[in-house]
């Protein structure tokens, strides 16, 4: 069960252990309500229809609260072309979350040895080869690459729909490996990257209050591994290019994001050869709803029975 | 030391100006040092000069201008600043 609100429980006085006590139980009451199948891995489950239900009304709420702003939407697959994790910075600056493909590229000789790895130690993974796949780092990282060149006056709004994985096994059900971001990103100047970012903190917390959700904007920083990831971690706070939309789920002390909002200023634009209309290099921002944490703060604060949801939540859900 | 600096600025820092041409008090990233770039040359000073920057210094501050990265170099080495 989470800590209860307004008992005074500081954020130092509420354990580690005790977090972690909250994270297991309600990840238990998925498994035995059946909306989520454990795989033996933690942070990667089977979703049974009723939670991909609810998974698909919220991604209908964030596309009816872009329409008619957005020029195209795209769904991309958990898997891209390794070169954009280098070209992002992601290998650089999260080594730790980041996976890529590999396979095998041997003949008969290795496959020989492969299969004698399999039945002998069962240490096989280390006779695959990378290949030029790497597993999808944030949903809009797939969309850059193809927009090098000039952007249109106006700049460009674009949905996407895509699937990410992130190394960070966990007991904590909000914390997947594998999990969809839905976003809506900005392509143009930098006032319109400012601007889309901050218009869609408002109309986020406005979606999440109208599901009812205990939900706060948050001044953030990305996980950047080590070191040098903190002068990048206080880089991005002091120029607050990350909000968090943050709500309980297994704790009150520490709430989950459920939803970000982002400026990534020129760092993709200078990346991917991405220009304004004017010939400047383009900034950008997005919002990205995360979709199994959404679903998960509903489950959590609604009850496990989506049916006797409040028929304001249901309402806004369109059921 | 501000030799050395600058040498590791010309190697790390990918600017878009001779580092020759940046004056001590010049901010490194309108000269166009890229977050990125400022890792690089956090971790290029560490080498050349046999450090280890402390938590208190691991902000981008502390690498925005030549004048600042000396400052933060003599504390760390016990030299005075010039």
């Amino acid at each position: 069960m989470t800590a209860p609100a307004g008992v005074g429980v500081s954020l130092g006085d509420f354990s580690v252990d005790d977090l972690e006590t909250s994270r297991r139980e309600f990840r238990q009451q998925l498994f035995d309500a059946g909306f989520l199948v454990p795989t033996g891995v933690d942070g990667l489950y089977l979703r049974d229809e009723r939670f991909e239900q609810i998974a698909r009304a919220i991604d209908a709420v964030v596309s009816r609260s872009c329409a008619g702003e957005v020029g195209r939407t795209y769904h991309f697959p958990l898997v891209m072309a390794r070169s954009v994790l280098e070209a992002t910075d992601y290998v650089r600056s999260f080594p730790q979350l980041a996976g890529i493909v590999n396979s095998f590229d041997g003949g008969d000789r290795e496959h020989r040895r492969l299969l004698g790895a399999i039945d002998k130690d069962g240490d096989w993974p280390q006779l695959m080869a990378p290949t030029d796949l790497g597993l999808c780092s944030a949903a809009c990282h797939p969309l850059y690459p193809p927009q090098q060149g000039r952007l249109p006056a106006r700049g460009r709004v674009v949905e996407v729909y895509g699937q990410v994985f992130r190394h960070e096994p966990s007991v904590d059900p909000a914390r997947m490996q594998v999990f969809r971001q839905h976003e809506v990103v900005y392509l143009g100047d930098a006032d319109g990257a400012r601007h889309h970012r901050d218009r869609w903190v408002e109309r986020g917390l406005e979606i999440h209050h109208r599901l009812r959700l205990d939900i706060e904007a948050e001044i953030a920083n990305d996980p950047f591994f080590g070191r040098t990831g903190e002068v990048l971690a206080a880089g991005q706070r002091a120029e607050v290019l990350k909000v968090e939309l943050v709500c309980p789920i297994c704790s009150f002390d520490e709430p989950t994001a459920i939803t970000s909002a982002n400026c990534h200023l020129d760092h993709f634009g200078a990346a991917f050869g991405i220009e304004t209309s004017d010939g400047d290099v383009a900034h950008s921002a997005c919002v990205g709803f995360g979709i199994e944490r959404i679903a998960l703060a509903l489950l959590h604060t609604h009850g496990l029975e989506p049916s006797r949801w409040p028929a304001a939540v249901r309402d806004s859900l369109a059921w | 030391m501000d030799d050395e600096i600058r040498q590791v600025l010309a190697e790390q820092g990918k600017l878009a100006v001779e580092v020759s041409t940046i004056g001590d008090d010049d901010d490194l990233y309108r000269a166009g040092l890229t977050s990125h770039a400022s890792i690089n040359l956090m971790l290029g000073l560490e080498d050349a000069f046999d450090v280890e920057f402390p938590q208190h210094m691991l902000r981008k501050k502390t690498f925005e201008t030549i004048s600042s990265i000396r400052l933060a170099l003599s504390e760390l080495t016990g030299t005075p600043v010039r």
